[in-house]
C-alpha cells in the first residue's frame, strides 16, 4: 500500500512515500513560510524520482495540527485534493503524536511545539509493548505549567519539537538529568512518521474524509475568543 | 472546448466553477460566510479561513456534479492569487495546485480584480476589449481602461477606503447589520438624495483616483450632532444623500474616461456594482453621453469562481500558465 504523507505543521516542510514496510523516500526543507510555493514542487519531485503519479498513491497521510493555522491548512488543502480527485483514503494523524513516533524510547516521550508568547502544544505518550500510547491528551499550555508537571509526576523523559529549541534552557534547568533532548534528525517533524502513523490507523479501521477532515487547532482564534466573551 | 475548474476563497465566499471556453457557466457554487461575519460586524480572516478549508473540497464536487463532469474532464484549473485575504487565499491556491498536479493539468494564477471585469463576459456573449471598467467593492475600487482579454491599464484607485467599504461603514453608524451596502441602497430609495449636502471628493482636477473616507467622516459627524441635539435622524435620508455623493463621484469620473479614451462602453463590476442607484445613474449619463453601459447579473459581481475561470481561460489561450511554485499574492496589483 503506497502511502504519501505530509507535514506542514511548522516551519519544517516534510513529504514522505512509503510503501508496506520500506521507506522509499522522503523530502524534508526548514525554511520559513515558503510552504504554499514549495510543498507542491517538492512533493513533484520526490514522486518524479520515484517514477510515480499521485494516481498511484493508495493512502494519503497528513498532519493536523497542532501547529501553525496556515501551515496546517496547506498540508492539508493539497491533501485533500489528492485523495478528493482519485477518491482514495485519507488520514489524518496529530503532529504530536508524529513527533513522538520518531522517537523509540521507553519512557515518556514529550513533543514540544512552540506556540509563542511562552506558551507551547504538547502531549505525553508512551511506549506498551512498542506500541506508542497517548497519556497525556495534546493541549497547549504555558512552558512553565509543563515543566511543573513533568517535574512532580514524570521522570525518564525525552522531548522534541521545535519548542524543545526555543525553550532548551527552561527545559535543561528544570528537568536537569530527569531529561534528553532528542537529537536534531529526531527533532523535527518527519513526514515518514505521520505517513506510517497513518497507515497503522488506516489498517486499525480509521477513515476520515476528504470532505471533512480539518485542522486540529487546539486553540480558537482571537475573534472567536472575545466575541465568547462578549457573550458572557 | 476548454473546460476549465476555477476556486476563488479571496475573502469570505468558498466558490468553484466549471467552464466550458471563457463565458459559458457550467456551474458557479457560492458558499457564503455572510452569516457567520455578521455576528463579528465585519470579515474576520481568521475565521474565514477556518471556513474555507472545512467546505472547499464539498463545494468543488458540487461545482463538478451540477456540471456533470468528473475531474478527468478537466483541461484547465484557475485559481485566485490575490488580491484577498492571505489565509483566505491559501487554501483555494492549495487545493487548485493539488487538483492540478494530480491531474497533470495546467494551472492558472488569477488577479480577483480582473476576474470581476471578466464576470462581464459571462452575462454580455458579444463584449469584447477595449472599454472603461469601473470596479467596486467592499474591498476594491478601481477605474482601469481593459485593452485586451489580457490587458488591463490601471488607470484610478481609491487612496483610503472602498468604496463598499464606505458604504458599510455607514451602514453601521446607522445601525444597520454587517453587511450594510444593500441595506443602504435600499433605504436610499425611500429617502431623498438631496436632504442633506455631503462632500463629493473629486481630488484633483484631472485625477481619476477617490476618497472616500473623508465622506464617511462627515455622515459620522453629522450624525454625531444630530445625536447631540436631540434632532431626529431621517435615516433615509441620510442614505440616500451619502450614496449619491459615493456613485456621482464614481459616475461622473468613469464617464470622464470613457470620453477621454473614446470607448462606447462603461463596464461595472465587482458588488457595488449591484447597487441600483448606482446602476441607474450610470445608465442615466450614458445616455447622455451616447455611451453604452453594462453590468453583470446580482450573483455575479458578487466574489464567484465563474468570473476566475473566465479570467483563466482567457490567459491560458494567451499561453499565460502558471507553474506549481504558484503562491498567492495578497497585495497583488493590476498589470497591464
Ligand atoms: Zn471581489
Amino acid at each position: 500500500m503506497k502511502t504519501l504523507a505530509v507535514d506542514t505543521s511548522t516551519m519544517m516542510a516534510t513529504c514522505a512515500l512509503l510503501d508496506e514496510d520500506r521507506l522509499l523516500g522522503e523530502f524534508s526543507l526548514n525554511q520559513d513560510m515558503t510552504h504554499s510555493e514549495n510543498l507542491v514542487p517538492m512533493i513533484k519531485e520526490m514522486l518524479d524520482n520515484l517514477n510515480l503519479k499521485v494516481k498511484d498513491i493508495d493512502l494519503f497521510g497528513v498532519a493536523i495540527g497542532p501547529g501553525s493555522f496556515t501551515g496546517l491548512r496547506i498540508g492539508i488543502a493539497t491533501i485533500k485534493s489528492f485523495a478528493h480527485v482519485f477518491d482514495k483514503p485519507v488520514i489524518g494523524v496529530s503532529t504530536l503524536e508524529g513527533l513522538a513516533f520518531n522517537l523509540p524510547y521507553k519512557g515518556y516521550i514529550v513533543p514540544i511545539i512552540d506556540a509563542r508568547r511562552n506558551r507551547i502544544y504538547t502531549g505525553i505518550y508512551n511506549r506498551i509493548k512498542g506500541n506508542l500510547i497517548n497519556i497525556v491528551e495534546p493541549t497547549i499550555m504555558e512552558v512553565d505549567k509543563l515543566m511543573e508537571l513533568l517535574q512532580e509526576e514524570y521522570d525518564h523523559i525525552i522531548v522534541n519539537g521545535n519548542g524543545t529549541l526555543v525553550y532548551r534552557d527552561i527545559i535543561l534547568e528544570a528537568l536537569g538529568d530527569q531529561v534528553i533532548m532528542a537529537p536534531k534528525n529526531l527533532n523535527s517533524c518527519r513526514a515518514s512518521s505521520i505517513g506510517e502513523l497513518a497507515l497503522l490507523k488506516y489498517k486499525e479501521g480509521q477513515r476520515d474524509s476528504y470532505y471533512h477532515l480539518v485542522p486540529e487547532y487546539l486553540r480558537e482564534s482571537q475573534a472567536q475568543r472575545e466575541l465568547r466573551k462578549r457573550d458572557k | 472546448m476548454t473546460i476549465t475548474l476555477a476556486i476563488e476563497t479571496s475573502c469570505d465566499e468558498t466558490s468553484c466553477a466549471v467552464l466550458r471556453g471563457g463565458r459559458e457557466v457550467l456551474s458557479n457554487i457560492i458558499s457564503s460566510q455572510i452569516e457567520i461575519h455578521r455576528e463579528y460586524g465585519g470579515v474576520v480572516p481568521e475565521v474565514a479561513s477556518r471556513k474555507h478549508i472545512e467546505n472547499i473540497n464539498m463545494i468543488i464536487q458540487q461545482a463538478l456534479d451540477e456540471a456533470n463532469i468528473g475531474f478527468n474532464d478537466i483541461d484547465l484549473v484557475g485559481v485566485t492569487q490575490g488580491p484577498g485575504l492571505v489565509g483566505a487565499l491559501l487554501v483555494g491556491i492549495s487545493s487548485a495546485k493539488g487538483i492540478a498536479y494530480a491531474l497533470d493539468k495546467p494551472i492558472v494564477g488569477v488577479n480577483h480584480i480582473e476576474g470581476h471585469v471578466c464576470a462581464n463576459y459571462i452575462v454580455h456573449k458579444d463584449l469584447e476589449p477595449p472599454f472603461t471598467c469601473l470596479v467596486v467593492s467592499g474591498g476594491h475600487t478601481y477605474l482601469v481602461q481593459v485593452k485586451s482579454y489580457t490587458e488591463y491599464e490601471l488607470v484610478g484607485r481609491t487612496r483610503d477606503d472602498a468604496a463598499g467599504e464606505a458604504f458599510d461603514k455607514v451602514a453601521r453608524a446607522l445601525g444597520l447589520s454587517y453587511p450594510g451596502g444593500p441595506l443602504i441602497d435600499k433605504l436610499a430609495k425611500e429617502g431623498d438624495k438631496d436632504a442633506i449636502e455631503f462632500p463629493r471628493v473629486y481630488l484633483e482636477q484631472d485625477s481619476y483616483d477617490f476618497s472616500f473616507s473623508g465622506l464617511k467622516t462627515a455622515v459620522l459627524n453629522y450624525l454625531n450632532q444630530k445625536k447631540q441635539k436631540d434632532e431626529k435622524i431621517i435615516i433615509e435620508d441620510v442614505a440616500a444623500s451619502f450614496q449619491h455623493s459615493v456613485i456621482e463621484v464614481l459616475v461622473e469620473k468613469s464617464i470622464r474616461l470613457a470620453k477621454e479614451r473614446k470607448s462606447d462602453k462603461i463596464v461595472m463590476a465587482g458588488g457595488v456594482a449591484a447597487n441600483e442607484g448606482l446602476r441607474n445613474l450610470m445608465m442615466d449619463r450614458g445616455k447622455e453621453e451616447g455611451i453604452k453601459v453594462l453590468y453583470p447579473s446580482k450573483i455575479l459581481c458578487t466574489d464567484n469562481g465563474a468570473m476566475i475561470g473566465s479570467a483563466a481561460y482567457f490567459h491560458y489561450i494567451k499561453g499565460h500558465v502558471s507553474d506549481l511554485h504558484l503562491n498567492v499574492e495578497p497585495n497583488l496589483e493590476l498589470k497591464g
